[in-house]
């Protein structure tokens, strides 16, 4: 029997520093966030936020221990679905297998019913956030737990300037994306030095900042009451109005955020964060300037959180703080972490597993987190790397067809004794 | 070529270098060779940029370095082989490769350095598609050294390629320093191994606490009574 023996290996020591300092944290906001006149004391909302940092806890432990130890059988079983996805990707013609997708992506929610069509247009936020937060997380290695707050930005970027100014949604779409880079770089400069722990804290606070400004400024965001009356995107004369509108809307962005987030992967840039990851100090000896990189790190990773917040508030036509929480971060970051950290496939694989798997859950109603949890917990015992590990080569230099040119290369007579 | 003129530097408390001064000339080998902690891996840094002197000048081709950031200093033409070799284990080896020429611009004169890079160390051609990490010592090594390379540097910092090498590998090793040397490239080499890298070299360092203690042609400092005693083991 292996299995028992290598799980409680493999959960020994950080296990119960994670369930501490969440009880820790779950205690500390105890006289923030206590009613004593709601049910229970209100002791639900501290509970939340142990639960949210044992959650982050995990997703640390997830990032520290990628590829972790032992574990390879069951890991293999596990990850034997995300491998034979891999495999048939790799086997066909990569262009096949997106026209194919892109097409199902049209035409199958034609035929679904508007609450389906709901929650696929969720997903579609949320693949557009996670792809954005894979960014910082996945490629450049800053573990960032404020990533909400660039999402708010977007999206009372919208709900003020429509509102207040009456701006359309075609003019604030980039004027939302814009500002919330602009955010994630002011975030980026003072936590430049820090690394792994520090880095999250600060910017945790940095996204209860926003959502507490948000809060508390009454005058311009009208505080916890939230902005009503968004105005819906208008199109030549069409305005939005249905789920399959929004839906499509969505997708376009979700391509766009695809197209663009495989690229930069793939790209100079992508491989010189992947580096920074793996050893800052010789990643600046190969001439990469750490600080620049960090930055556009953070700042392309806002960017699509801004895209997804204008879009959100032009869906929602009401925005409110509530929706910008800290547990919103970590679900985030949960998606990223679940697909696989750096693979533009897995990260749409966790996005739209944790929003569709909730929503079917809903008739455990008061267990639902509880099975969530446990599900990420066991997840990420047995397959630490994520439903799909990212696969990386050189593009720049390296000719297109694999097999081909390794072979090519053997020619050489052998040299090295 | 590359002057240090008296530099101190500091990692918090701890004083490494305390006061170096040594030349590098175009086309040189010069070796840097002393006890473990004595500075050799700091002095390299210091050139590096990735440890910045406190008290000193470091001059390259007449300009000072100081102000430079460690990026730009890969820019003018100076790479680093590092200490453990640091390679991007997250990377292919090919992309390791790219990393190194991360400055420069120009497909065709990269593509070319790739594969005289493949020349040198056929093996790594054959992994090109695998991850750095999963090479083994030696191939690392090579990597680690490929990697300097791409950069097309003027003057090529190593330190301790032949660290951890089977015989026959720190061979290959200090022919292909050696190759790197007929190039033109300028080698400002790190070694424990004193007997080969002071056989290769035209000039020799040697450090001790933080200081250079003794500077001569390669060749003298062979016969020198006191670095027999200490570095070659006689
Ligand atoms: N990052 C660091 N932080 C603190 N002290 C350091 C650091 N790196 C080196 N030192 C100290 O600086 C001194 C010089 O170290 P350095 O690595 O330059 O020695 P070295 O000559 O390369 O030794 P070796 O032959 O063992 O590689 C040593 O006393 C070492 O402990
Ligand atoms: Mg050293």
């Amino acid at each position: 029997m292996p299995t028992p023996r290598l799980s409680i290996t493999l959960i020994q020591r950080p296990f119960p520093r994670i369930v501490l300092t969440s009880l820790w944290f779950g205690l500390l906001s105890l006289p923030l966030m206590m009613e004593l006149k709601a049910p229970f004391f209100g002791l639900e909302r501290p509970l939340l936020v142990s639960a949210g940092v044992a959650m982050a806890g995990l997703m640390r432990l997830a990032v520290s221990q990628r590829g972790g130890p032992g574990a390879e059988r069951v890991q293999r079983m596990v990850g034997s679905i995300g491998g034979a996805v891999r495999h048939l990707t790799e086997q066909i013609d990569r262009r096949v297998i997106y026209v194919v997708a892109v097409a199902s992506a049209v035409v199958i929610p034609l035929s679904l019913n508007r609450y389906h069509i709901d929650i696929l247009t969720q997903v579609g936020i949320y693949v557009t956030l996670a792809l954005g937060l894979n960014i910082v997380v996945g490629l450049a290695g800053l573990l960032d737990l404020g990533y909400v707050a660039f999402y708010a930005v977007g999206a009372y970027t919208y709900g003020l300037l429509s509102t207040r100014v009456g701006l359309s949604f075609w003019e604030v779409l980039p004027l939302g994306a814009l500002l919330a880079a602009i955010f994630g770089i002011l975030l980026g400069i003072p936590v430049l030095r820090l690394r792994g722990d520090y880095l999250a804290i600060v910017t945790l606070g940095f996204g209860e900042m926003i959502r507490i400004t948000l809060n508390n400024w009454d005058s311009v965001t009208r505080g916890p009451n939230g902005i009503l009356g968004i105005a819906r995107p208008r199109l030549l004369g069409f305005t939005f109005s249905s789920p399959i509108d929004y839906y499509y809307l969505i997708l376009v962005i979700v391509l766009l955020t695809i197209f663009v987030v495989d690229r930069l992967n793939q790209s100079r840039i992508g491989r010189a964060w992947t580096a920074m990851r793996d050893d800052e100090v010789a990643a600046e000896a190969m001439g990469i300037n750490l600080m620049k990189a960090k930055l556009l790190a953070f700042g392309l990773g806002a960017t699509w959180a801004g895209l997804a917040g204008v879009f959100f508030a032009a869906k929602m036509t009401f925005i409110s703080p509530e929706s910008f929480t800290f547990f919103e971060s970590v679900i985030i970051l949960c998606m990223v972490v679940l697909g696989g950290m750096g693979s533009v496939l897995g990260v749409i694989l966790g996005a739209s597993m944790l929003v569709i798997l909730p929503e079917m859950m809903r008739q455990f109603a008061l267990y639902r987190m509880l099975i969530f949890g446990g599900a990420m917990v066991v997840m990420m015992v047995l397959r630490p790397q994520g439903l799909i590990a990212s696969s990386r080569r050189g593009i720049a230099l390296g000719p297109k067809d694999r097999q081909g040119s390794a072979s090519a290369a053997v020619t050489s007579p052998q040299k090295m004794g | 070529m590359l002057r240090l003129d008296d530099v101190h530097a500091h990692y918090g408390m701890i004083h490494a270098l305390r006061g170096v001064s040594l030349e590098v000339k175009k086309g040189q080998i010069v070796c840097l060779i002393g006890a473990n902690g004595a500075g050799k891996s700091s002095t390299l840094m210091a050139v590096s940029g990735l440890l910045r002197p406190n008290a000193g000048r470091i001059v390259f081709e007449g300009d000072d370095l100081a102000e430079v950031p460690s990026h730009a200093i890969v820019e003018r033409g100076i790479s680093q082989v590092p200490e453990g070799r640091r390679i991007f284990s997250k990377l292919t080896v090919l992309e390791n490769l790219e990393m190194g020429a991360y400055t420069r611009t120009g497909e065709d004169s990269i593509r070319q350095d790739l594969d005289w890079v493949f020349g040198l160390f056929p093996i790594l051609a054959e992994r090109r598609f695998q991850m750095g990490g999963t090479l083994s010592g030696g191939e690392q090594q090579m990597l680690a050294i490929g990697r300097a390379l791409m950069a097309r540097p003027r003057l090529l910092l190593m330190d301790e390629p032949s660290l951890g090498l089977a015989p026959k590998f720190v061979e290959t090793i200090f022919e292909v320093i050696r190759q790197i040397n007929t190039r033109g490239t300028a080698i400002l080499l790190v070694e424990q191994n004193a007997h080969m890298a002071l056989s290769i070299a035209s000039r020799g360092y040697v450090m001790e606490a933080g200081r250079i203690v003794l500077e001569d042609d390669a060749t003298s400092l062979m016969v020198n009574k006191d670095v027999q005693k200490a570095y070659l083991g006689g």
